[in-house]
């Protein structure tokens, strides 16, 4: 069989940043949280958000570590495996990640130190802040790589001089037009997350009837924060596709499934959609839904597939089924959110078990969203790797095929294993909950030393 | 101005490379030590002993290769594809020494743990040996793309750089000890430094006999006059410093072996800046055949301008908070 090495370096690098993406998603929310923990716990002097925040800070730690040494291969896979796109487009997307790591990466790792191991050694003023500045690191990180991502799917502020981006007006660039849109949306997919983290780990509590304090704090917060974020998610996911219709129509149609512009869109909830015909098979649709909503007007028009030859269009399958999962999450989460606010306010939410079991189910959920909308925003945006400029088979390394192949199950296994036990050691931390010895001291066997040193590891 | 600056961005990325050396170096070193420590208890706490910083640490590789993206991105675009298996199995091993700061304190057994630390940190730094070798041999280039094999890398030579990288920070890592801890854990690691230091001296002289031998351009860069008249000390600076390194290390002082051994490195990175300068990608591509457009320079270098005295201010900072020696049963309580 001939092994394709632009489709080998496209699976691996879709795989790597997949894999990347959950931990950021959760460390941006996580480190909010902590931080919002800390200053409640210096604002009222309560224990129970000092044990808390100690308690996530642990999960933190761990989650932490994944993020970071996945983001290190990623951020040098763009060398190895994607050189053509570093020559084309490195004057304008290099800085970018410079940047990232000049203001946000150096920032989160120096004082993750600070937050992890220092509970004990600064005052606890101290320790609020370096919780504060680890959460802002995140979120510097997240507008600095969204900015990059978002002008690989909107470029502007530059010029092609030989085949070469070259840069003219910094401000376009950073602020380029799907810029403001994605970065609202994923930091909003990244808190909404982690709120459901902390809700399935608080109903967890209540239904195992242990840690009963610490499950109604977080029960309260999650409640309180997702009933509002949940709702403004959606508004601003829609936002964000109007926008995509303005710059990258067959995006759109691809998500819609809408080959033919000549006709107004029907909304389809489902269907298969096949290339080959180039129609929609068992679809259900509402008819002219789409462009209702698209449009604004019940006869509108927006462009279709065949509106481009099949080489210029992207794939249809996936963007179009991930997107009716991230929208059915998101449609989900009001409804969770909301459902506990009515049990709130009659004062049943800490023992209705109909709804506590499903939420405690409900963890994986949010990075099930993202994972979909990166598809969908990514395989949206083929065949270009930088969209109008560099095609992605245009864009790979002079690197043999066996290399990128091996390099790949590598990386498969590796992860694999990484993954699995950390998910099985968060698990543990879980299950043991913030009132554990374990947990409050990290020491196992009190007489080894360092083990009990390894008590201020947060 | 133009002109200068691919000389500054060199000199900003050779800053970088020079403190992700010394300090992820001595983090590695610390898993390079760990078969040679007599129990886990020991190896918890000559892991406290780094755990704090090694994230910081590890960001200065990352910008590193940011770095190069910016300010030389064909450079980059050349190197990362020529020494695809070698940066591949550095970044994996690195995941693994990585997640171990983490999850082994969180396992039935800390020793399970200990395993993939040690050996990613060996297999970390015998990588980047491998890296440093494969590129100061050359790089086949054609139409300014890499145009060699998968295997073009691995030689002799770069083995024998793989070896001393992996000697190196073992030195970085017991000189570290000496500083951090007391008690049997810092007499083992003065034992181990030794020894540590002559296997390194052997390794620097065979490297610096080799290079010249072997490549002419490296010949002539140092044994023509006049580069002889300004280059001599170089060496002559290394053999005092390995002598001060050895006195300090028998006298029992603490903080200045560690010193001794960054010494000695930067005095090696720059030997081989003098052998390679103004060759980015050798023997064909220099620093202005590889340089970003100017706007793009000027944007990052402004940026660097006043960020990095914030990020070393705000290193310091930490490294201070958390000075002192990790002794026994105190840790970070
Ligand atoms: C929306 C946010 C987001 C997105 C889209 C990405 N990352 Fe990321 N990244 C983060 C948000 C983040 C973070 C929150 O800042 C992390 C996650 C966990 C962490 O440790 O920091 C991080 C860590 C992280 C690190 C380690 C930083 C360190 O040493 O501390 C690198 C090198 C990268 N990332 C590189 C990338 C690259 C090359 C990406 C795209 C191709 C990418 N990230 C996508
Ligand atoms: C972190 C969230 C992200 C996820 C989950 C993600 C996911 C993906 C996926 C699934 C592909 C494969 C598409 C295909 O081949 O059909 C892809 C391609 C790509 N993405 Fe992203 N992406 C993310 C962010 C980014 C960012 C921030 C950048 C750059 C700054 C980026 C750069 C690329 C490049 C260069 C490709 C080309 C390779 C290809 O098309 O296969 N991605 N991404
Ligand atoms: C509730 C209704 C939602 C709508 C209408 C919506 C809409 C969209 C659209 C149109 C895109 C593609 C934008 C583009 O590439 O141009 C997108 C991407 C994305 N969505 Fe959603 N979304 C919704 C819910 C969610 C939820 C609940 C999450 C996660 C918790 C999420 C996470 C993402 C992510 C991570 C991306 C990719 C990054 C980006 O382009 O912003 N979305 N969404």
């Amino acid at each position: 069989m001939e092994l394709d090495p632009v489709m080998l370096a496209r699976i691996q690098f879709a795989f790597t940043i997949i894999f990347h993406i959950i931990f950021p998603t959760f460390t941006i929310g996580l480190s909010a949280y902590i931080a919002t923990l800390c200053v409640m716990w210096m604002r009222t002097g309560l224990e129970r958000y000092r044990s808390l925040a100690r308690f996530w800070t642990k999960i933190f730690a761990v989650s932490f570590a994944m993020g970071v040494v996945s983001g290190i291969v990623l951020s040098y896979q763009f060398g190895t495996n994607w050189s053509r796109f570093s020559v084309v487009t490195g004057n304008v997307i290099g800085p970018m990640i410079g940047y990232e790591v000049m203001v946000a990466f150096f920032l989160e790792a120096t004082f993750l130190g600070v937050l992890l191991f220092g509970w004990d050694r600064v005052p606890p003023w101290l320790h609020t802040m370096a919780a504060i500045i680890v959460a802002t690191g995140t979120l510097l990180s997240s507008f600095t790589i969204l900015s990059a991502n978002s002008w690989m799917q909107t470029p502007a502020g530059f010029e092609m001089r030989d085949g070469i981006a070259f840069p003219v007006d910094w401000l376009a660039i950073i602020f380029n037009p799907s810029f403001p849109y994605r970065l609202a949306h994923m930091v909003t997919a990244a808190y909404l997350t982690t709120s459901f983290v902390v809700l399935a780990v608080g109903a967890r509590y209540l239904l195992s009837g242990q840690q009963l304090d610490h499950g109604r704090t977080m029960l309260r917060m999650g409640v309180g924060f997702a009933a509002i974020v949940a709702p403004l998610q959606l508004f601003i996911g829609d936002q964000h596709g109007l926008n995509t219709l303005k710059h990258q129509p067959l995006k759109i149609a691809a998500i819609e499934a809408h080959w033919d512009g000549s006709k107004p869109g029907d909304l389809v909830l489902f269907a298969w959609p096949d290339e080959k015909t180039e129609s929609n098979r068992f679809a259900i649709t509402i008819p002219n839904g789409a462009a209702l909503l698209l449009t604004h007007s019940w006869d509108g028009l927006f462009p279709g597939l065949k509106s481009v030859p099949p080489e210029d269009r992207p794939p249809v399958l996936p963007p179009f089924f991930a997107f009716r999962i991230m929208v059915g999450i998101g449609l989900l989460m009001i409804a969770a959110a909301w459902c506990g606010l009515i049990l709130w306010r009659r004062g049943d939410l800490f023992n209705t078990r109909w709804y506590l079991w499903p939420l405690k189910h409900a963890w994986w959920t949010g990075f099930v969203a993202v994972i979909c909308g990166w598809v969908v925003t990514e395989t949206g945006r083929q065949p270009w790797v930088a969209y109008g400029i560099l095609r992605t088979g245009d864009a790979a390394s002079p690197v043999a095929v066996n290399a990128v192949a091996t390099s790949l199950v590598l990386f498969v296994i590796v992860y694999s294993i990484v993954f699995a036990m950390g998910i099985y050691y968060i698990n543990r931390l879980i299950t043991r909950g913030p009132d554990d010895p374990l947990v409050e001291q990290a020491g196992r066997a009190a007489p080894v030393p360092s083990m009990s040193a390894r008590g201020g590891a947060g | 101005m133009e002109a200068y600056l691919p000389i500054i961005w060199a000199g900003i990325i050779g800053f970088a490379v020079a403190m992700y050396v010394i300090l992820d170096g001595f983090d590695l070193g610390i898993g390079i030590l760990f078969p040679f420590a007599a129990t886990e208890q020991e190896r918890d706490l000559m892991m406290n002993s780094v755990a704090p910083f090694w994230d910081g640490n590890e960001t200065w590789l990352v910008f590193g290769g940011a770095g190069m993206l910016v300010a030389f991105p064909r450079a980059y675009s050349i190197i990362l594809p020529a020494m695809y298996l070698p940066v591949i199995i550095m970044l994996l091993s690195l995941v693994f020494r990585g997640v171990a700061f983490e999850f082994r304190w969180l396992g039935v057994t800390a020793k399970r743990w200990s395993v993939p630390f040690a050996a990613g940190s060996i297999l970390a730094a015998f990588c980047q040996g491998l890296i440093l070798g494969g590129l100061i041999q050359g790089v086949k280039v054609e139409n300014g793309a890499f145009a060699g094999g998968t295997f073009d890398w691995l030689t002799p030579f770069s083995l024998l750089c793989g070896c001393s990288l992996v000697c190196g920070y073992a030195l970085l890592g017991a000189t570290w000890l000496i500083m951090k801890t007391d008690g049997a854990i810092e007499d083992r690691a003065r034992d181990h430094a030794k020894t540590l230091l002559a296997v390194m001296l052997i390794f620097m002289a065979i490297v610096s006999v080799w290079t010249p031998l072997a490549i002419d351009r490296i010949a002539e860069r140092w044994f023509t006059l006049p580069n002889f008249l300004f280059v001599w000390w170089i060496p002559a600076a290394t053999a005092l410093v390995a002598f001060a390194t050895w006195r300090w290390l028998e006298t029992g002082r603490e903080a200045l072996p560690f010193i001794g051994t960054i010494m000695l490195f930067l005095l090696g990175f720059l030997g081989l800046v003098v052998s390679s300068f103004p060759y980015l990608v050798p023997p064909s591509l220099t620093i202005w055949d590889t340089a970003a457009a100017p706007a793009t320079q000027i944007f990052m270098l402004m940026g660097a301008l006043i960020m990095f005295p914030i990020i070393i201010g705000y290193t310091i900072f930490v490294y201070w908070t958390f000075g002192g020696k990790v002794g026994e049963g105190e840790g970070y309580h």
